[in-house]
């Protein structure tokens, strides 16, 4: 429980992403089996725990502790879970007993009756030590939140056994926790566990953005065009009664859509993009987003903001994996699969007829669908392979837009940048009651070199008139020209609007902060 | 014993202990910038406590400097003074007062964790006993200091390449980490922000071993990869600390216990090393010390005098101002 309780700890912690999957990478290396497997089900949440509610933990550490003493610390701490880590009074007599391992908390609680589960629960933390209590704890009322999503566990898992992710990924849907025989291949003891998938995740085929170079040296013919729509890349799996939705990371997210898993009665694997569809029309990215990042939806909200999917590609039909056909046999299958089943809420992504590239380049232009980002390319003979291959398949967005706007704010960025006001927030004039005044109208993180970074820094630095925290607001007279995919309504933000991808394009030195643009000029970028 | 707009007055000696401003007769429990204030005219300490206030303060350590050691007793006024050690840091001490009879022991900031950089603290049987009381909650309770630099070594060995930098305070925590490191086989050289060197220095002039230190300030940027770097806490998140190379961010703290805390501060590794007594420290020493009547000069004091209260002890608050968290 200490090395897990240390994990936990370790990962809440880490800003990045490389960090944490460093550190997984350190405890799968060090721990033996089963102990591992446990974690790495508790981490990935395939293991949730669920038998205590606050209640039942906030009475145990009442029985123990004065209650004036506990609600002076709960108001300090702020968390029921750490506070009642903390503050638990060890038992001396006790301390000496051996403190549970994560196998034996684990094993235990899921043979155990309910009713008995606050009796092991109190036994155990008067031989854990504060940050495995707080482990514990979290464990078992269902809420880790360490930041570790199913897919970077992945990843951690493929760099410390040094295979390819999509490796994991397709043979992940068969196994079950601790995952034995996944770590014995991971360390060469083993083969690879086989890919009898069923309702798993097969990992997407990504395209590379296309350079302006590399069209001398494409022939149109060999390419089919489609529209690159500005949702959500998802997979759908309908095999054997199981339905499920992943996002392109492989995360599953079906219990949030049930209004596109309800019209799922099929058998195949399909890859399209999730939208939200009203009367016929794509609604912009904003009323998606409305939906993510949401693990159960209410009846308002499937009303408000109905999920749609708008079908690429077919990978498997029936029991038949169709993955190394080429694209333009894929197609036709997926055309009649779909002219057959005709699945409720969902379309076909059409095909779009091109002549050249020069046709191709016009249509690009002429789409000013706010649904749409951009166009894909793919090639008629491409098999459907995991990760993001070099040639078949590429996405050309829409040029960006771009508009001049004010610095406002700068906020410190996270690990390198911990020591630089790197993330900066940017407005634009308009008429306030008096005079002209900024409202802010997004915020960029990227888009600059290191070297630039170190002159915005310095300007930040001396330019600053008031402090709040880790956030600077600073003198109207930088002018960013940003750049950003879109722009849509919002009422979220004060100005009325919000960016899709703003990034920082060039740092006009040079002008002056009045020149810059105002609100109305944004407010006719909006499209949709 | 009284407290005025100064600090605590010590009406029958006709001297303030650990005064907030200057006053004509001082006793200065230890360094700390929050109890070692400068300006007065005579100032009464141990003399490592002097030997830091003449190197923090200049000629503001007091016109007229008396040193005293542990144990040895002196007239002041109407009252016997003794100081007693308090392990919070070198030259650390409680102030034992003698008067009519009776006796008040002033603890200063205080701890009873072994800390190779200090003597011991001592428990003091007394009337009453003025405390403070830093980390005054139940779940402030500090754990083992070698598990604690166990987590920074382990953390070295994931992250071989990447610089570590350690927030610590200059007087006290700095040096106790150091001799913790040393004592877990830690022997390559530790750089130094250039604010942690002076001190460093005078620890080592009272025979206290910290191994090899190297300014960080001058160090080739390749020199510091990988290596164990100790910083003032404001200089881990600012300018100073571009010279590293992708550092993990420590802090040695014992408010890095609690995990908003450490996070507010932007810390990647917190580490739960504390110069303070904690809670369980807190309650022994009231049971250690006896006394039927206890003050608490500053921290969290309602759970402690709600503690005391409950113990059958006379308590009240004092509510000192001025006392920050300084080597905590």
């Amino acid at each position: 429980m200490k090395r897990f309780a240390d994990l936990i700890d370790a990962l809440v912690f880490m800003p990045s992403r490389n960090g944490k999957i460093r550190l997984l990478g350190d405890y799968f290396a060090h721990v033996p089996d089963p102990e591992r497997g446990w974690a790495l089900a508790a981490l990935t949440e395939t293991l949730v725990f669920r038998e205590a509610k606050p209640a039942a933990v906030r009475q145990l550490v009442l029985n123990r502790v004065d209650p004036e003493l506990f609600g002076w610390s709960y108001d300090y701490v702020g968390d029921l879970g750490e506070t009642v880590a903390l503050i638990w009074p060890e038992r001396p007599a006790l301390a000496n007993s051996l403190p549970p391992t994560l196998t034996e908390v684990v094993e235990t609680l899921r043979a155990a009756k309910r009713s008995a589960v606050m009796e092991l629960v109190e036994g155990w933390m008067d031989s854990l030590d504060a940050s495995s209590r707080f482990a514990l704890l979290k464990l078992i009322t269902g809420s880790l939140r360490v930041g570790v999503s199913a897919r970077l566990a992945k990843t951690a898992l493929a760099a410390w056994g040094r295979v390819d992710v999509n490796a994991i990924e397709e043979c992940w849907h068969g196994l079950t926790p601790p995952y034995e025989p996944l770590f014995a291949w991971l360390e060469g003891r083993a083969e690879a566990p086989s890919s009898a998938q069923g309702a798993g995740f097969r990992p997407l085929m990504l395209a590379n953005p296309l350079e302006e170079e590399d069209m001398a040296g494409l022939n149109p013919a060999d390419y089919r065009a489609e529209w690159k729509w500005d949702g959500i890349r998802v997979q759908l799996v309908a095999r054997g009664g199981e339905r499920r939705l992943y996002s392109r990371t492989g995360d599953d997210v079906s219990p949030a859509f049930p209004d596109v898993t309800d019209h799922m009665a099929f058998e195949a694997v399909l890859d399209g993009e999730l939208l939200v569809v009203r009367d016929g029309a794509v609604a912009p990215f904003n009323d998606l987003q409305q939906r993510l990042n949401r693990k159960t939806v209410t009846a308002r909200m499937l009303q408000e903001y109905p999920a749609f999917v708008r079908l690429y590609d077919i990978l498997v039909e029936g029991g038949e994996d169709l993955r190394g056909l080429g694209f333009t046999e894929r197609r036709e299958r997926l055309e009649r699969w779909y002219a057959e089943v005709r699945p409720r809420r969902m379309d076909l992504s059409p095909l779009i007829s091109f002549a050249g590239w020069d046709e191709l380049k016009a249509l690009r232009a002429g789409a000013r669908e706010a649904a749409i980002e951009g166009l894909m390319l793919k090639r008629r003979d491409s098999a459907y392979v995991a990760g993001r291959p070099k040639g078949p398949w590429f996405k050309w967005k829409r040029g960006a837009l771009t508009l001049d706007t004010v610095l406002m704010y700068a906020q410190r960025g996270h690990g390198k940048r911990s020591s630089f006001y790197s993330d900066f927030t940017f407005g634009v004039w308009r008429d306030g009651a008096a005079g002209e005044e900024l409202v802010p109208v997004g915020k960029a993180y990227f888009g600059f070199t290191d070297a630039e970074l170190v002159e915005l820094d310095r300007w930040v630095r001396n330019h600053t008139v008031r402090r709040y925290g880790p956030v600077r607001e600073v003198a109207p007279g930088l002018v960013l020209e940003v750049a950003f995919d879109s722009v849509h309504r919002s009422t979220r933000h004060k100005s009325g609007l919000a960016m899709r991808f703003p990034r920082v394009h060039r740092i006009r030195w040079d002008k002056p902060a009045p020149e810059a643009d105002r609100l109305p000029t944004l407010e006719r970028m909006v499209v949709g | 014993m009284r407290v005025c707009p100064e600090g605590l007055f010590v009406e029958p000696g006709g001297f303030f202990i650990d005064p907030v401003r200057a006053v004509e007769r001082a006793v200065v429990t230890h360094g700390h910038s929050d109890h070692a204030r400068p300006g007065h005219r005579h100032v009464l300490a141990t003399e490592g406590t002097l030997a830091i206030m003449r190197q923090r303060l200049g000629e503001g350590a007091g016109q007229a400097q008396q040193a005293l050691g542990y144990g040895e007793a002196i007239r002041i006024g109407d009252t016997t003074v003794r100081l007693a050690p308090a392990g919070h840091v070198l030259g650390s001490a409680q102030v034992v007062v003698e008067h009519g009879g009776s006796r008040v022991v002033v603890s200063g900031d205080y701890k009873r964790a072994f800390d190779r950089t200090c003597t011991p603290f001592e428990p003091v049987p007394c009337d009453v006993f003025v405390t403070e009381a830093t980390f005054g909650l139940p779940v402030f309770r500090h754990p083992p200091d070698l598990g604690e630099v166990e987590k920074l070594l382990h953390s070295m060995a994931v992250f071989p390449e990447r610089s570590h930098v350690v927030g610590v305070y200059a007087l006290g925590k700095c040096q106790r980490l150091i001799t913790l490191l040393r004592a877990a086989g830690y022997d390559r050289p530790i750089y130094l922000h250039g604010a942690l060197t002076p001190i460093c220095d005078l620890y080592r002039g009272f025979g206290v071993e910290l191994g090899e230190l190297r300014p960080a300030t001058v160090a080739a940027k390749e020199e510091l990869k990988g290596a164990l770097v100790l910083a003032p806490p404001g200089a881990t998140a600012d300018r100073w600390a571009r010279r590293l190379s992708d550092p993990v961010v420590a802090m040695a703290s014992g408010w890095m216990r609690v995990r908003q805390r450490a996070r507010q501060r932007g810390v990647e590794l917190p580490l739960v090393i504390s110069d303070h007594a904690d809670w369980d420290e807190l309650c022994r020493t009231l049971d250690d010390v006896g006394a039927p009547e206890v003050w608490v000069t500053h921290g969290r004091e309602e759970a402690l005098v709600h503690h005391a209260r409950s113990r059958g002890i006379r308590a009240r608050a004092l509510a000192l101002v001025g006392f920050e968290e300084e080597g905590a």
